[in-house]
């Protein structure tokens, strides 16, 4: 009940972010959401995208420190208070988030995150019924 | 492969050669045959001689060479003498392996620091690739040291772990050098590469 995230190591240096978004361009790679979390010296680029698998190697073949990881993503309605009762229900149960973004889609909000207990919180996620977007849905939101 | 055991000799043109030192069977050491030469450790800044078990700048004086006698020759070889009688009971004294070269020293805020210091550190992370830069800049007019560390692809989405990882790099190179550096992790194939001669430390500061 995951979908595969690229997770891109970006030096501090101009021109390493264009060199990345370049890549993935010229292999007709679409991005659905990206973040960035950065330090002084670097940063990660954190991207759903197209052909996560295909986009990985890409990468890798030029040289960018990447790695492929499993996130959840789970479709809220676009209403007040929606993303605040779901992060809720992690919270009490003890599952820390370690990041998270969001986006909005077809009327719908989407949170992207990776927790620390990924095992715990897919049962959490089943057991009250939230709604996830599988790796096979993605293709629904392009 | 072979079913040989090799030994360490060391040994330079200037002082005929190979064999001026030569491991014994306890491989702990290279015997150096003080009936042919007078050896001294000294600090490669100051020229005074370090006690035993200090690393050093290798000095040698010959006794026995007689177109070319070397009198004090300072070989640019860092190693140490190894404390102690070797258990072989040879009386010779023992030089550890040769350390580094003595025209790779740096001396950063009065500090002497040895590249190898640094690059024994690095290696001791399982994280880290094998290449790395140091460079010494000139900040606010203070010495300034910056190590770039070549990393795996490793847990590349969890920054926590990257930040422990480089606080941890930080603290061990300050605890060897006693200066804290700025460390950066770089992703790998990034800095110049290990083989041959590379390029390990560039040093822009200022010269006053
Ligand atoms: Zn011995």
């Amino acid at each position: 009940m995951t979908v595969h995230q690229l997770s891109v190591f970006i030096e501090n240096k101009s021109g390493a972010l264009v060199r990345v978004l370049r890549l993935l361009k010229q292999e007709n790679i679409q991005l659905i959401a990206s973040t960035i979390a950065d330090t002084a010296d670097f940063g990660i680029f954190r991207i759903i995208c197209s052909e996560p698998e295909k986009a990985c190697n890409v990468l890798k073949e030029a040289g960018v420190a990447v790695s492929l990881c499993e996130v959840f993503a789970v479709e809220l309605d676009d209403r007040p208070g929606q993303a605040a009762d779901a992060i809720a229900i992690f919270a009490s149960e003890g599952i820390s988030i370690s990041y998270l973004y969001s986006f909005l889609l077809n009327g719908k909000g989407v949170l992207i995150f990776r927790t620390d207990n990924a095992e715990k919180a897919a049962e959490v996620i089943a057991s009250n019924g939230l709604s996830v977007i599988e790796e096979k849905d993605l293709s629904r939101l392009l | 492969m072979l079913g040989v055991k090799a030994y360490n000799s060391f040994g330079m043109s200037e002082m005929c050669g190979p064999g001026v030192a030569f491991e014994c069977p306890e491989q702990n050491g290279m015997h150096i045959w003080e009936d042919y030469y007078i050896v001294e450790i000294v600090n490669p800044d100051t020229l005074e001689p370090v006690p035993d078990g200090e690393v050093g700048e290798l000095v040698l004086t010959t006794l026995k060479r007689e177109a070319m006698p070397l009198l004090r020759y300072r070989t640019r070889d860092l190693t140490r003498i190894l404390p102690g009688e070797c258990p072989c009971g040879r009386h010779h004294l023992r030089l550890d392996r040769m350390k580094g070269r003595s025209d790779d020293m740096i001396i950063l805020k009065g500090v002497n620091i040895f590249p190898i210091q640094i690059e024994t550190i690095l290696m001791q992370f399982q994280e880290l690739a094998s290449d790395y830069l140091i460079t010494l800049e000139t900040v606010d007019d203070n010495d300034a040291m910056t190590v770039d560390v070549e990393m795996k692809d490793l847990f590349i989405d969890d920054y926590a772990k990257l930040q422990a990882l480089t606080r941890e790099i930080t603290r061990q190179l300050r605890d060897e050098i006693l200066i804290t550096p700025r460390v950066r992790l770089v992703p790998k194939n990034t800095l110049p590469k290990s083989e041959g001669k590379a390029v390990r430390v560039v040093d822009t500061r200022k010269k006053y």
